[in-house]
């Protein structure tokens, strides 16, 4: 096994990942990096975790869900409740497992008699979940309604951050090359054949479902810890419209593809943010065109992979 | 001869349609069954009511497993499938965005042998299953002869590979009965006599027992221990394949005179 996990590819990655954790650490501690920059990054990861988490479920499994922000924001209330009682990172590390538990449980209760349908009943559900989350949050006490909470610590440090956005990354391509994501793949290519080869569709759509919603409870989780105040308006349908728009922009299926286009939206919407207004008609009309000349999203199905690279450069070598 | 599937009075109806109506029949372990019938005569449908796609409107389907007999009509069909039946389809389903080796991969499923969490942190028993179900697959291609091709697109193959590839996905599931709809559809005549050998070929090697629908009457003719005739749903006939060909309501529904 050790000689799996220290193969060259994994040694580039992880020696790229390392570089970019540092390079951006430095620039923050030299104050290069200012807030502003800082709050953008920031955002940039959090819709890494959520959109990777989402690809999960849509481009993965096939399963069409509206409920994202739902998950996120049963993350975020969770973690900021916890962590105004407890201001510490073992406080906000109990935050992020209770919202673990609360969303999977959610989670479960959504997916399970939706997922036996065939079509589009999660889609509709998962709407409604996420809309019954939301009223549920404006509405009670534990959550302060709608004025929502304020003076959350800010325990999110960038690491921190770091390693939850690599975490997540790794789960969702580490569960895609694996019998159950093979399932899921399946599944969505043809449910019919994939039943018959003794694929248990329902549970590794669930299966899949749990996953994802776990992972988006986590970015709400660091969310709250972030940016001080919580309310329920951060959490409406435009923010499960917003990830699902970073998914089909970068391409469904592909995780490199989420994690270029979270960071490209990301870019875009800091130079575009006097522009509100504009800034919606931009990514409708984006999303339109992209419909039309190219469904599949920018960069499609296509993985970025050091160990095709390596491969490729071998095979030259050998022909040269 | 051990029985290994019986089937009693099965029956299913759309709407008013019969598609399948009270048919009964036996499989011995080890045979080489032949299904045949004009257009529409129910065979798919017969073959969705044992591999669980439809549920029966009557009847009884029981599988010997472990020397014991089962009811499974009415199953899910990847309960069906761990209790050891496989099927390709007349209108292929391979899985489009899949390379070969995959679609086979895919189908070691049930047998994979690790779970969500040996995935998720990559242990040694992942790396393990891995290795062994990629060999696996590399033995069911090379078997079907798309070794070679293994790291293409299943749909880029021409039609009669992807069929093969069906049977090798099918292969990969690791049945005791397999079950083949129209296996040579589409093959010129030199494919269909490699089809033969192959799937004579497979059942000696992997002990199988396989049912196959086909319209190549040479194929069923020279490959089939034992044939039946399905008609408007109903089986009107059974029996080597000597005693088919001089079968008359055979030759009158199906066959015609020449044969
Ligand atoms: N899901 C369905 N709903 C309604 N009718 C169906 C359905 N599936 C099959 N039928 C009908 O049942 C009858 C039997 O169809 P089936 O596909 O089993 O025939 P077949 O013997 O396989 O024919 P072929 O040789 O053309 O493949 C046909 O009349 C068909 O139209
Ligand atoms: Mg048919």
């Amino acid at each position: 096994m050790a000689k799996q996990v220290l193969s060259k590819a994994n040694m580039i990655w992880s020696g790229l990942i390392l570089a970019l954790f540092l390079i951006v650490w430095v620039l923050m501690g030299a104050g290069i990096i200012n807030s502003y920059y800082e709050s953008t990054i920031f955002t940039i990861c959090f819709n890494i975790i959520l959109a990777v988490s989402l690809n999960l479920i849509v481009g993965i499994c096939g399963q069409f869900s509206l409920g994202h922000a739902g998950f996120m924001a049963i993350g975020a209330y969770s973690a900021g409740i916890v962590t105004k009682m407890i201001p510490n990172l073992g406080g906000l590390l109990l935050g992020i497992l209770i919202g673990f538990a609360i969303s999977a449980i959610a989670a479960l209760i959504v997916s399970i008699p939706t997922l036996r349908l065939r079509g589009d009943y999660l889609a509709i559900a998962t709407l409604g979940f996420a809309e019954i989350i939301r009223i549920c949050i404006q509405n009670m006490k534990i959550t302060n309604g709608a004025a929502g909470l304020m003076g959350i610590p800010k325990l999110t440090t960038w690491p921190l951050l770091f390693f939850a956005v690599v975490i997540s990354i790794v789960v969702c391509t580490n569960f895609v090359r694996s019998a159950p994501g093979r399932a899921c793949i399946a599944i969505n290519d043809d449910e019919i054949a994939a039943e018959a080869m003794g694929v248990n569709t329902t549970k590794y759509k669930v299966m899949a479902f749990v996953i994802g919603a776990i992972l988006a409870s986590l970015a709400g989780s660091l969310f709250a810890n972030y940016f001080y105040v919580l309310n329920p308006n951060q959490f409406t349908f435009n923010k499960s419209i917003d990830i699902l728009v970073i998914v089909v922009f970068g391409g469904m299926g592909s995780m490199s593809a989420s994690v270029i286009a979270a960071i490209a939206i990301g870019l875009l919407n800091m130079w575009l943010q006097q522009f509100t207004d504009l800034r919606m008609i931009i990514y409708g009309a984006a999303l339109v065109l992209m419909m039309i000349f190219r469904p599949q999203g920018i960069l499609g199905t296509w993985e970025l992979s050091i160990e095709r690279f390596l491969k490729n450069r071998k095979l030259k070598k050998e022909r040269a | 001869m051990e029985e290994l599937l019986k089937v009693t009075g099965l029956s299913k109806h759309f709407g008013g349609l019969a598609a399948v109506s009270g048919i009964n029949m036996e499989i011995n372990r080890g045979e080489l069954i032949g299904l045949i019938g004009p257009n529409g005569a129910g065979k798919t449908t017969f073959f969705n009511l044992l591999t669980g796609v439809y549920e029966p409107s009557e009847g009884l389907i029981e599988l010997t497993v472990d020397g014991k007999k089962q009811q499974i009509g009415g199953l899910k069909p990847y309960k069906i499938t761990s209790l050891g039946l496989a099927r390709t389809f007349q209108n292929i389903r391979l899985f489009k965005s899949m390379t070969v080796l995959e679609n086979v991969k895919l189908a070691m499923h049930k047998n994979a042998g690790y779970g969500v969490f040996s995935a998720l942190l990559r242990t040694s028993k992942y790396y393990n299953a891995e290795r062994w179900i990629e060999e696996k697959a590399c033995e069911y291609l090379s078997e079907v002869g798309l070794y070679r091709k293994r790291n293409e697109l299943a749909t880029n193959l021409p039609y009669g590979e992807q069929r093969r590839l069906e049977i090798a996905r099918a292969l990969a599931a690791q049945p005791t009965i397999l079950f083949l709809d129209e296996p040579a559809a589409g093959m010129n005549p030199q494919e269909t006599d490699e089809l033969t050998a192959l799937i004579r070929h497979l059942r000696d090697k992997y002990n199988l027992t396989i049912v196959l629908i086909e319209h190549d009457m040479s194929l069923v003719m020279n490959l089939c221990e034992r044939i039946f005739v399905l008609n408007y749903g109903q089986l009107i006939a059974s029996g080597t394949p000597e005693e088919i060909q001089n079968n008359e309501f055979v030759i009158s529904a199906y066959l015609g005179e020449e044969v």
